[in-house]
Formats: C-alpha cells, sequence, structure tokens
C-alpha cells in the first residue's frame, strides 16, 4: 500500500503549457500516472501530449471521472487554480507553484474548509515538490529513479532534502511508499500530522522520515502528535540549525520570528516526545536502518 | 519588504490613519526647509532605516528651531545607526524625516499580523506598550488584547469597538479608534502586507489619536500586483550583493563566515549550512540557483560569489532533479576558467547525471576538489579555510 497515490488516481495537470508544466507532465506520464487530461482555459477541445484539454476544471472533471489535480499554474493565478480544482469535486490537489501570496492562500484554505468534510479536497502545498508512491505513481516533480518501493514514509517540507533523502536511503537498499513534499510557504495545505496520520493507518509503511525546518510551529504539533498516536518509528531532521533569528532562509515560511520556530527549539521538542532526531542531514540512511 | 516609517505613515493616513504631520528630507537644509512648512514649535528628526528601536540608538532627536534642526539633521544624515534590530553593522542614514512633536497623554500598542498557525489575519493590541510583543504573543497570549479576522467578511466595526474598550481609550474617541483599526485593516488586506504595527498609537492632550510610528511589512511574492509597493523598495537598505543577486534571478543570503555556498534549493542550502556547522566552519553566504538550473546559471553564481570578499572557500552542493549534473560541472568549470578562480573549490554532485558531471571535472584541467557526500563536502571545505 501507499499514502494518498497508487495506480487508481485519475490525474488532470493544470497549467502544462509553460515549460516547467511541459517537461514535467512528461514526466508523470512516462512514469505510468494515469494521466487522463489537462486544463488550459480557452484551449478546451484541443490536444497537448495526446491529452485531451479542457477549459475549466468541471468539464475535464465530467469528461474524465478525475479525481486528482497537479498545479504549474503560475503563482499570481495559482491560488484561483486551486479553488477551481475544489469547487469541481477534485479529491486530492497538488500545487507545485511556489511563491502564492499569503493572502491569496488565506482566501483558498478559508473556500476548501468551506465545503462537508466528505466532500472537502486534500490539498498538498503549494510549493510541493508533489507525492510519488513508487512503483504506483507520480504526482510531482520528484526525479523517479531515485526512489525504490519500499516501507518507508517521507514528508519534507523542502524539495531537494526530501530527494536527498530518498537517494540516501536508496544507496543503503532502502525503500520508499510514499514521498511527499509539503511545501516551504508560510501557509500550506496539509501539514505533518495529517500525513501522519495517513502513513500511521498504513500497513505498509513501516517507518517515517520527517523533514522540517525553521519557521512556523507544525513540527512541534507532529512530535505531539508522535508522541500520543503515532505506533511507528519516526525520525525527523530540522533543516535550519545554523540559521540565524529573523533572516528569511530562501523560503517564504522559513524564518524564525518567534518563540519555539526555531531548528533547536524544535529538536528539543521532538527528543522529548521520543521522536529520534536525525542529528545531520548526512545520515537519513542510517538512522533509518536502525529502527527498520 | 519592509519600507521607511515615512511611507508607512503616508500609506496608512490614505486609509483614514491620523499621523503628525511631518516632511521627507535628504539634506540638513532640506530638513529646516519642511520645519518652515509646519506649524508646529517643536520637532522630531527622525532617522529612516529600516529598523525599530530607532530612539535608543539615539536615531531620534528633539528639536526646537531652525539651528537645532539643522544641527540635528547634520548629525544624523550619514550616520551609521546600530539599533538592537540591525545588528552589528547597522545601517546607514541616508534620509531623515522631519515630524512635528505633538504632546502625549497616553501611548498604546496596535499591530496586524499574519498568524500562519490560524491562518488568518489577528489583531493584537496592548495598553502597556510593545515591549517584547513577539515573544508575549507565544508565551502570555492572555496578557494581549486580540481578535482574529474572518478572511470571509473581513475585520468587523463591532471588533474594532471591542478592542478600544479593551484598551479603555476615552469614550469620546471611540470613532477615532474605529476608523484607525478599520483603516489599517483595510490596508493590511488591500496592499498585502504581512505586518502593521503601529507603536504607539498614542492620546494626545488635543484629544487627537495619532500613529507617532508606523512599521509596515510586505509579503514578497504578492509585490507582482503592488507596484507601489514595490516601488517604495529602498535599495540603500539593502544588502549590496543580495541586491545584485537578486537582479540575477538567484537567491542570496549573507552570513558572517568565510565559506561560500552554491546550492539548489533552499532546504539543501540549510542543510549545508548545518553541515559546516557541525565541521566547525562558518558560512559566510548561500546562493540557492534554484532546481532548475542551467549552465548560465551556475555562471551568474560564481560571478557573485566571487564579489563578496569575505568568501574563502566556495562549496558547491547541487543536488539534480530537474536539473542535469553534467550541465553544472561545464557550467562550473566555464567559470573558473573566466574568473581565474585561486580560492579552493569543493564540489558535489548527486542525482541525475552526476556521473558524468564528475567525469567532466575530472577530466578538465580545473583545480577542483571532488567530494561524494555531503559530509564529507563541508568537511573538506572547513579544512580549506586558510588560517
Amino acid at each position: 500500500m501507499s499514502i494518498l497515490v497508487d495506480k487508481s488516481n485519475k490525474v488532470i495537470v493544470q497549467g502544462m503549457l509553460g515549460e516547467k508544466g511541459t517537461f514535467h507532465t512528461k514526466r508523470i506520464i512516462e512514469y505510468g500516472t494515469n494521466v487522463v487530461g489537462g486544463v488550459i482555459p480557452e484551449k478546451g477541445g484541443s490536444e497537448y501530449l495526446d491529452l485531451p484539454i479542457f477549459d475549466t476544471v468541471r468539464d475535464a472533471v465530467e469528461k474524465t471521472d478525475a479525481d486528482t489535480s497537479i498545479i504549474f499554474v503560475s503563482s499570481p493565478f495559482a491560488g484561483d487554480a486551486m479553488m477551481e480544482a475544489a469547487d469541481a469535486g477534485i479529491k486530492l490537489c497538488v500545487c507545485i507553484t511556489g511563491r502564492i501570496p499569503a493572502q491569496d492562500m488565506i482566501r483558498v484554505k478559508r473556500y476548501v474548509r468551506s465545503f462537508p468534510e466528505a466532500d472537502r479536497m486534500q490539498l498538498i502545498g503549494p510549493g510541493s515538490a508533489g507525492i510519488m508512491s513508487p512503483g504506483k505513481a507520480l504526482v510531482g516533480v520528484m526525479p523517479a529513479y531515485l526512489y525504490k518501493e519500499g516501507n518507508v514514509g517521507i514528508i519534507a517540507r523542502a524539495g531537494t532534502l526530501g530527494f536527498e533523502a530518498a537517494y540516501q536511503l536508496n544507496k543503503a537498499g532502502i525503500g520508499v511508499s510514499t514521498s511527499l513534499g509539503i511545501g516551504s510557504e508560510a501557509i500550506t495545505g496539509t501539514n505533518f500530522v495529517e500525513l501522519l496520520e495517513w502513513f500511521n493507518k498504513d500497513e505498509d509503511t513501516k517507518a517515517i522520515v520527517m523533514i522540517g525546518e525553521i519557521g512556523g510551529l507544525q513540527e512541534v504539533d507532529a512530535a505531539r502528535y508522535c508522541k500520543e498516536h503515532m505506533k511507528k518509528p519516526v525520525m525527523c531532521y530540522i533543516a535550519g540549525l545554523a540559521a540565524p533569528k529573523g533572516k528569511r532562509m530562501g523560503h517564504a515560511g522559513a524564518i524564525i520570528t518567534a518563540y519555539g520556530e526555531s531548528a533547536a527549539e524544535k529538536i528539543e521538542v521532538l527528543k522529548e516526545c521520543g521522536v529520534k532526531v536525525v542529528p545531520d542531514p548526512s545520515s537519513f540512511a542510517e538512522c533509518v536502518k536502525e529502527v527498520l | 519588504m519592509d519600507i521607511h516609517e515615512y511611507q508607512a505613515k503616508e500609506l496608512l493616513s490614505e486609509f483614514g490613519v491620523t499621523v503628525p504631520r511631518g516632511g521627507l528630507a535628504y539634506s540638513p537644509a532640506q530638513a529646516v526647509y519642511r520645519a518652515k512648512g509646519i506649524d508646529s514649535e517643536h520637532f522630531l528628526v527622525k532617522a529612516q532605516i529600516h529598523s525599530g528601536a530607532r530612539s535608543a540608538a539615539g536615531g531620534i532627536i528633539t528639536c526646537s528651531g531652525e539651528e537645532e534642526i539643522r544641527k540635528a539633521a547634520d548629525e544624523l544624515m550619514g550616520k551609521c545607526l546600530v539599533t538592537r534590530q540591525t545588528g552589528p553593522k547597522g545601517q546607514v542614514v541616508h534620509r531623515i524625516y522631519v515630524e512635528e512633536q505633538v504632546t502625549v497623554v497616553k501611548e498604546y500598542y496596535v499591530g496586524f499580523v499574519l498568524d500562519r498557525q490560524m491562518e488568518r489575519v489577528v489583531v493584537v493590541a496592548s495598553a502597556d506598550g510593545g515591549m517584547n510583543i513577539e515573544d508575549r504573543y507565544k508565551e502570555q497570549p492572555e496578557s494581549l488584547i486580540r481578535i482574529v479576522v474572518e478572511p470571509a467578511v473581513g475585520m468587523q466595526t463591532f471588533q474594532a469597538r471591542w478592542i478600544a474598550f479593551k484598551l479603555g481609550i476615552d469614550k469620546s474617541l471611540l470613532t477615532q479608534t474605529v476608523t484607525t483599526l478599520l483603516g489599517c485593516y483595510r490596508a493590511f488586506r488591500d496592499l498585502d502586507a504581512t505586518l502593521i504595527e503601529i507603536n504607539p498609537l498614542a492620546v494626545t492632550d488635543d484629544d487627537h489619536l495619532v500613529a507617532l510610528d508606523a512599521k509596515m511589512s510586505f509579503d514578497d511574492s504578492a509585490l507582482f500586483r503592488r507596484e507601489r509597493i514595490a516601488n517604495l523598495r529602498d535599495n540603500t537598505q539593502e544588502d549590496p550583493l543580495s541586491r545584485k543577486a537578486s537582479d540575477r534571478g538567484l537567491n542570496y543570503v549573507r552570513l558572517e563566515g568565510d565559506i561560500g555556498c552554491i546550492v539548489n534549493g533552499a532546504g539543501l542550502a540549510m542543510a549545508t549550512l548545518d553541515l559546516i556547522d557541525i565541521a566547525g566552519g562558518k558560512p559566510a553566504n548561500f546562493l540557492d540557483i534554484g532546481v532548475g538550473a542551467q549552465p548560465d546559471v551556475v555562471n551568474k553564481a560564481v560571478n557573485t560569489m566571487l564579489s563578496d570578499e569575505n568568501v574563502k572557500v566556495i562549496l558547491v552542493n547541487i543536488f539534480a532533479g530537474s536539473n542535469r549534473c553534467d550541465w553544472v560541472a561545464e557550467g562550473l568549470i566555464k567559470a573558473i576558467q573566466k574568473f581565474n578562480i585561486k580560492i579552493p573549490v569543493i564540489i558535489r554532485l548527486a542525482g541525475t547525471n552526476a556521473k558524468t558531471g564528475k567525469k567532466i571535472l575530472k577530466d578538465s584541467e580545473v583545480p577542483v576538489i571532488l567530494a561524494d557526500t555531503m559530509r564529507e563536502a563541508a568537511e573538506l571545505a572547513v579544512k580549506h579555510v586558510p588560517k
């Protein structure tokens, strides 16, 4: 098993015309993901990359039964794209686009929450590397060859660090059940806790690697969740131990502004809650080996 | 993005917030000229730098009369102010703001912030000033007056009234308070701000509610639709290298040490800094070339890196996902030859085409040091820093 994506997802791509959208859509199709169409306003009725194109997400869902969407729409319009997906009844939306205005994200999340829980869209991102369940489906921008099928779940705020962890595990012969990027924006869709819940229920996931960073408090919430509910070993690395306070470290969300947001403070809470802390970003495989 | 006090006051006054009369000056003569246009006996000459806590650092001078204003302006212009927010290097004063001094009866703190956990705009107010407001916000939220704005409807009048009553502001000033608070909220929303602080918001002896200081920060991701705000950027308040890098589409963060880091992805960059720290070294900066970097970007990155004179060693840590290590290798060789680099360059390449990339580097005449893992790369970089 895996979480959120497997061979059954019917995927549409929003914003595949751009360079990035085209490049990754090709990769996603090559991987064997069930991509059923694309949405490009004003190009409905045409074809692109051999896929039927629709003007609206509603049209796409109606004609293809799509339940999953991946968004490459540029940042000024990505908030609108996420809301359109939610409106059309998409169940899982992965927003790769990052640097979205925070106030747009407030509106997006408010809108998504206005749906009854049973119909509510699960949003991953923005600024996410996407989701990959090795051997099943890729709904993201991960370099697929890095990932072996296996039993370790990966949740990372930063895309490249998720790749790095998968690469180190792969070299050590360890595979991955599902890997997700949750993005490093100030406001994101799904957070660590929700994904830990999914992994907790997934029979094939034996251990989870969590990669956090400075800024925000969601790692602290995750630590508390682990202490109270987690039945599987969780290993966590927090990037930015050497980061000075008040300096934005490249990500919109990576800035220490308040109590509890620094790497040292997060690590302290994680340790208190019994989460195994990965001491440096070169030791993912060593740490996982100890618990598997 | 941050702006100056005088800019924030100008913006807020358009949204109905009362501010003292004032004028901007670039020279002592202009400061005097500005003061002449304001009917007041006492003035404040205020250094305009992107930092709070200016008063304690001597950046705000009380004056009466032409001569004092000229002297104060002369003292502040070109001065490097070190406040507890600027860091040891301080900020140089290039602009001053001359403002009438009002007589204050009572002071309050009001802040509008984007609360990441709640995913809402939160208004915070306090009748005992704004000292350590961040810590109080997290640790003793009950000590602050706090309302959460529902994004679908925006801030409501009853919420502004509630803050006014809780602050204990005199009821005769209720309308002014409501106008001020709702005005700030509209400015926050309409201008894509991430922070508005009025500290202090003061009641004057002639019964006005006046913003004596104002701080505004804006969402960098929203500047594309806020041209007016983007135009308020003051380059003199930013690190020149950061500016150079951002003009070239690179993301550069300056730090205090001597190892320059070229990395793709901000997460990997932070991880690289952590490894340098563990190895006992100090990073001078990091330069994020982005996830899909092509050869010309590597060239720009090396060029930017060389303009930082603190850099004694260059560490390149690339994890190619969307891009390719052979491109990075070719870009590095070209840059090293073009700029005739003499300082040690440590390179770690992983991901797509890593083998080809390493082979290209080995076969070239360029003297670089190759590392297999991030940890090894960080250790080698620290080892090669000249003692």
